[in-house]
């Protein structure tokens, strides 16, 4: 499978939106070169704007722009994106359902060294919980670009997390991203997986996994949280043993927290993949991180053998 | 309109707060009382603006960082026409266009949603930007107390704002020396206000913030100040023009008795 790393295609799909629209503005708070917003820095300096080591006064800030007709898009880690603005991105922004994209690059665990502080694992509850916010979570970088293009043209506010990793494509080239759906993208009758960002492509390996074993894994790529189309979710679970989703996220206010609201007294048992209720800490490498957190393809398949047991006892 | 016009508009404007706040329920009478002289100049003599196109694109834009004080804005956008004056009795009842603070999607007339303090000036700075991208020759004029800049966010826009050279920014700080819970210099001291404004590179300059004829000076002299931000330090008494409110903290968010609705509506009509 082809890598694509979600910060630099980001970085350029902004770059390629820049030059087909000049209301495009981007806001930074000096981590340019982390979120790749460099790249458009460089060819439309003066769109971009350096808001220093200050998110909350970048994302009014963003507001603002917002309000005289720009699609501003803000850009830190995940972690202070969400967390160092959340009164700014909840008054100033979504009471009045403003075009400003708020862009969490390093998400999850994936900013693996810095440790808790730097890793989030809640950013997708806090974001959920604000009422108007759109959450998106791509598999890959061919979802990313698409994303990134469609929010664009998309008149409200958004956040969507970004892992700082190159990540196996999964995502289709020839299909349309749209906001709310999820996407089949391996077929199978037995147990089906949700998941989304960089576990979607483990929920692939584990399904394959299984289809030696001579079970028939459906995988489903959840990459937008809210809005969800609950009636597309109850449907990939029709006639399913399980389901397990599978997040690099607290299992509080995630996908876990979307699909069983989803399923909701459809009596199907659940397993979850997902971070318990803990922050990060320090690894010298993600993968060492993600066994230590338990986000492996083998712990999907461990989740999916448990329902199968269940059913064998 | 004459000096003597706005001063007559400016009694309207507490009038028509006196009104809002009403009788028996809580109102952020004070401090929307200190603001009606500068909002009577900014509404009725400096603002471009059209009450029959609140979006018209060339529009001076105006935000209350301090969204408690939404009673005077509303006064201004009534007395303006931007809605029917009658409107102003259903303030904070369910379903009103007129929220507690100030919502852009319910009110005409409103540019943006404050009320969480230290917002508002970092949007303001935005708006400017934003208009400075397009060359556009508009304004922006926003209204901060001097309680509300002890959010550290208001320094952080402070910066931003001398940083990119926002000239077409102009502040007001709403200097009635009160805050909630007392005065200013005794629960939060945010003093010494101007020489933290200078530092932060703005062009600083004061006035009474109850003298028309000074507002207008000083709003006219500082059109002139190119390549900084700038910043006017109004000095102002919380309750003006109330005479049992005036510097009486109780009337931040205070209630109005029957007697005291209309001692202050007599006050004001004469």
């Amino acid at each position: 499978m082809r890598l694509q790393n979600q910060r630099q295609v980001y970085g350029e799909t902004l770059l390629e939106l820049g030059r087909n629209n000049n209301n495009i503005v981007v806001l930074e708070a000096d981590l340019g070169k982390s979120t790749m917003t460099v790249l458009f820095e460089q060819e439309f300096p003066d769109r971009f704007f350096e808001m220093g080591i200050g998110e909350a006064n970048m994302t009014s800030f963003a507001a603002g722009l917002s309000l005289t007709g720009k699609v501003a898009f803000t850009n830190s880690f995940a972690v202070f994106a969400t967390g160092r603005s959340f009164d700014q991105i909840r008054q100033g922004i979504c009471i009045s359902g403003l075009n400003v994209k708020i862009v969490g690059s390093s998400a999850g665990l994936s900013d693996f060294g810095d440790g808790a502080t730097h890793q989030s694992v809640e950013d997708i509850a806090i974001m959920r919980a604000i009422p108007n916010m759109t959450v998106l979570a791509p598999a890959d970088g061919t979802e990313t670009i698409k994303m990134i293009r469609k929010i664009a043209d998309y008149n409200g506010p958004v956040y969507i997390r970004l892992n700082r990793h190159d990540l196996p494509d999964v995502f289709p080239e020839d299909q349309e991203f749209v906001i709310g759906k999820p996407y089949m993208l391996r077929d199978g009758k037995d147990i089906v997986v949700y998941g989304n960002g960089i576990m979607v492509s483990k929920a692939l390996m584990a399904a394959e996994e299984m289809e030696k074993k001579g079970i028939s894994v459906r995988v489903v790529n959840v990459s937008s949280l809210k809005p969800v189309d609950e009636a597309e979710i109850k449907r990939l679970a029709q006639n399913m043993k399980g389901v397990v989703t599978a997040e690099e996220h607290s299992v509080i206010g995630g996908l876990a927290s979307v699909i069983t609201f989803s399923l909701r007294g459809s009596g199907i048992p659940f397993r979850h993949v997902a971070i318990e209720d803990q922050f990060g800490m320090s690894a010298h490498n993600y993968d060492e991180l993600l066994e230590e957190y338990k986000l492996t393809s083998d712990n999907i398949i461990n989740a999916i053998n448990s329902i199968l047991l269940y059913f064998e006892r | 309109m004459t000096v003597t016009e706005l001063e007559k508009k400016a009694a309207t404007l507490r009038l028509d707060i006196v009104k809002m706040v009403g009788v028996g329920q809580k109102g952020h009478l004070g401090g929307s009382c200190s603001l009606s002289e500068i909002v009577s100049v900014l509404y009725f003599y400096k603002m471009k603006h059209d009450p029959k196109n609140p979006k018209w694109a060339d529009r001076d834009r105006f935000i209350l960082s301090k969204g408690h004080a939404a009673l005077i804005q509303y006064a201004a956008l009534a007395e303006s026409g931007y809605f029917p004056k009658s409107e102003i009795e259903n303030v904070k009842k369910l379903g009103s266009i007129l929220q507690g603070h100030p919502d852009m999607t319910l009110t005409p007339g409103i540019e943006g949603n404050t009320g969480s303090l230290g917002q508002g000036l970092s949007m303001a700075c935005g708006m400017a930007a934003g208009l400075k991208l397009d060359k556009k020759t508009n304004k922006v004029y926003c209204i901060v107390g001097d309680g509300e800049i002890a959010e550290g966010q208001i320094w952080e826009a402070a910066m931003a704002a001398s940083f990119y050279k926002l000239d077409n920014l102009v502040v007001f700080v709403d200097k009635n020396r009160l805050q909630a819970m007392g005065p200013v210099v005794e629960r939060y001291d945010t003093n010494p206000v101007a020489t933290k404004w200078q530092a932060f590179g703005w062009h600083v300059t004061e006035t009474d913030g109850h003298n028309i004829k000074e507002i207008i000076e000083v709003l006219d002299k500082v059109d002139k100040i190119t390549g900084k931000p700038k910043v006017i330090i109004a000095h102002t008494v919380k309750g003006k023009g109330i005479s049992f409110a005036e510097n009486v903290v109780a009337f931040h968010n205070g209630e109005l008795t029957k007697e005291q609705f209309e001692t202050a509506c007599s006050g004001l009509e004469n």
